[in-house]
């Protein structure tokens, strides 16, 4: 099994006819995934010419809104790649379908923006799991792709992956390719996200085929403490953790919004004491981390 | 982004919360005029992005011109954790009767905003919050209802202002909320707000962060960044609208992703230690769909920092290409010409891997050594940074 998202899954893309959009469900396509169709309110009524992973031809419509989307398609599932002034507006149209997963990809969305549709999701019952933004997506290896993951980098394994960072996760992947992966989320850098650590380790924790779970955190926030606390509690089976960010100065922004140091709470070595604390192994490079999840899953 | 406090006093006053007159003066000389403008006793407060100015020496009351200037001297050029005082604000004189605080900020952990007031400002927040945690009002905001004047109120209730100042107090909670709300702010705060001798509700000091990602949409932010105080080489990656952040050790780092970059630094970090412990000498992201060009900038920059010795280039091609990495190298060593001497390393997985290693074993540049992984790449690049 896998987590949140696997091959029945149908997708359909918010910005499909975007040179971003376009170019990902391309790939998405490749991978196996079911892109059932697309939105653009400008565009509906249109078609977009894509092909499918077994080389054929597939003529995928074009929709006025999400709603529309899947009162035809069926999908549940859906991928924004619109720009960050748009968003807010691409998000609220997907709770307000109720569409039961949103992978939002956009780098450089307004944190106020986030955190009010963050909000909007609760106030609407919370019928929308919502991974982003500014993340690479989730990956099911042999079944699909939302997101912006290569998908040859490894197969259909017994590890459970959650990152904060995209190329981290592409890392990570590739150290284990020898043991393949259940699902890998990236759940993204920014301050204010929809899915966290402790979403995916309880999902990776309930799913039967997943034998052991890699996290990978970074500085900032204190979203790998409260995983610690979580796994501590909750999760019975191995986990291995990664944290980078070690050598970043204080105060200094490191590329993700989030990735910020100030003051002693959200460094790298609190992350990884507090891991430690909670059983976890921590790994001081990506390869040491491999290295140990390998024992561990060795081990079972 | 971080504000100095003048420019948050700026802001505060366009969205009419009451604040003092204040000027911005950066000789001792602008000083004296500025004290004789205000007239009377005027406080001159050194601007530095950091706390405990006060404690440092930075802050310091007039009771005339001569003395401001006086005052002036004093706190220009001070050094403050760092922060070399280029600049100081003369503000009007304050009759202070109480001292409070009150901030609005993003709450990461609840996906939220969160308020923070209390009736005992004037020292530190995070000393407050450790001996008189009793003293805080810590109360939810919800982003969509933000703080109208119900909202406001509950807050200046659950910090117990006295009944009599609870409307005063809202209603400056209301205009800083405002504030964080029309600016895009993650952070705005005020320690002290005070009340004065006439009754007065002021807010006497200001910080205000503002989230980069908002800027699309507030043509002004840009005005408020600081050109003087970045660092040259960052100022320029700025300008390639590369990520750069500038470190003090030997090493040029390139890669794709904050989170493989970072995971570099301390990599190359580690292995420094087996190299007379040499250390990255930046954060350098080139992004998720790095072209040749991008890469070029990038190495343009690294290679211009005297004090880098080597570059170690770690780059998994998900959506960047590695063929096109490879491509950026080459082209970029050829451009820069005799001025490009110092080793690279290069490691590249992932998209395209095969083109890519194939275009750089065949440029055979004499300074390029080609990696089989991350950890070897970063060990080689420590080697020939302390061997330089």
């Amino acid at each position: 099994m896998t987590i949140f998202l696997n091959k029945d899954s149908k997708v359909i893309v918010q910005g499909i006819t975007g040179g971003e959009g376009s170019k990902h469900t391309a790939r998405m396509l490749a991978a196996g995934t079911q892109v059932v169709g697309g939105v653009n309110a400008r565009k509906a009524g249109t078609t977009v010419l894509h092909t499918d992973a077994a080389g054929n031809a597939v003529e995928l419509p074009v929709f006025a809104s999400v709603a529309e989307a899947i009162a035809a398609t069926g999908a549940d599932v859906s991928i924004a790649f619109v720009p960050p002034a748009f968003t807010k507006d691409a998000v609220v149209e997907a709770i307000d379908a109720a569409i039961p997963l949103l992978v939002i990809i956009t780098e450089g969305v307004p944190v106020q923006d986030s955190a009010e549709f963050w909000a909007y999701a609760k106030e609407k019952g919370d019928a929308t799991r919502i991974i982003g933004p500014n993340c690479p997506g989730i990956i099911s290896p042999g079944e699909a792709l939302v997101g912006i993951t290569p998908a040859n980098i490894t197969g259909k394994g017994p590890i459970g992956l959650v990152s904060k960072s995209g190329t981290l996760t592409y890392q990570m992947m590739y150290e284990l390719r020898d043991l393949g992966f259940s699902t890998a989320i990236g759940i993204g850098g920014d301050p204010i996200i929809g899915t966290t650590h402790i979403d995916a380790l309880a999902a990776f924790e309930a799913d039967p085929e997943t034998k052991a779970i890699v996290m990978i955190g970074e500085i900032g926030g204190d979203a790998e403490e409260r995983a610690a606390d979580f796994i501590k509690a909750n999760v019975t089976k191995p986990v291995v953790g990664y944290v980078a960010g070690f050598t970043a100065p204080e105060g200094k922004t490191m590329g993700h919004a989030g990735a910020i140091v100030s003051g002693s709470a959200g460094t790298a070595q609190a992350k990884k004491e507090a891991l430690e604390a909670a059983g976890v192994k921590v790994g001081k490079t990506p390869s040491e981390t491999a290295q140990l999840l390998r024992e561990v899953y060795a081990a079972l | 982004m971080d504000l100095y406090e003048y420019q948050a006093r700026d802001l505060f006053e366009q969205y009419g919360v009451p604040v003092l007159p204040g000027i911005v003066a950066d000789t001792a000389e602008e000083v004296r005029a500025a004290a004789e403008k205000l007239g009377g006793v005027v406080v001159v407060k050194a601007q530095v992005k950091t706390g405990g100015r006060g404690k440092a020496g930075g802050v310091k009351v007039a009771k005339n011109p001569d003395e401001a200037f006086e005052a002036a001297q004093a706190i220009l050029g001070l050094d403050i954790k760092g922060h070399v005082v280029k600049r100081v604000m003369v503000a009007g004189g304050a009759r202070i009767a109480q001292e409070f605080y009150f901030s609005v900020l993003l709450d990461r952990a609840n996906r939220s905003y969160l308020s923070l007031t209390s009736v005992e400002g004037g020292m530190e927040i995070e000393q407050l919050a450790v001996e008189k945690p009793e003293a805080l009002a810590r109360i939810e905001v919800d982003p969509i209802a933000g703080i109208d004047a119900a909202k406001a109120r509950e807050i200046a209730v659950a910090a117990n202002f006295p009944a009599e100042l609870v409307d005063k107090v809202a209603d400056v909670f209301v205009k800083l909320y405002e504030v964080y709300k029309g600016e895009d702010a993650t952070l705005v705060e005020v320690n002290p707000l005070i009340l004065d001798e006439d009754g007065n509700v002021i807010a006497l000091d200001g910080k205000v962060t503002l989230d980069e990602n908002a800027e699309f949409r507030h043509a002004g932010h840009a005005l408020l960044e600081d050109k003087d105080a970045a660092d040259p080489l960052e100022a320029a990656a700025k300008a390639l609208d590369l990520n750069y952040v500038k470190l003090d050790g030997e090493v040029g780092i390139i890669g794709n992703g904050a989170g493989l970059v970072m995971s570099t630094l301390d990599v190359v970090a580690y292995a420094g230690e087996n190299h007379g412990g040499v250390k990255p000498a930046n954060f350098l992201d080139i992004g998720g769909g790095a072209s040749a060009e991008v890469m070029a900038n990038g190495l343009g920059i690294i290679l211009g920092d005297p004090q880098v010795k080597s570059v170690f280039v770690n780059v998994f091609g998900g959506i960047t290409a590695c063929d096109q990495v490879a491509k950026g190298i080459v082209g970029a060593l050829a451009e820069l010409g005799s001025t490009a001497n110092k080793p690279l390393v290069v490691r590249l997985d992932g998209n395209n891997v095969v083109e890519g290693r194939r275009i750089l074993e065949e440029a055979a540049h004499p300074l390029v050594t080609l990696a089989e992984n991350m950890d070897q790449g970063a060990d080689k690049a420590a080697e020939l940074a302390n061997a330089a």
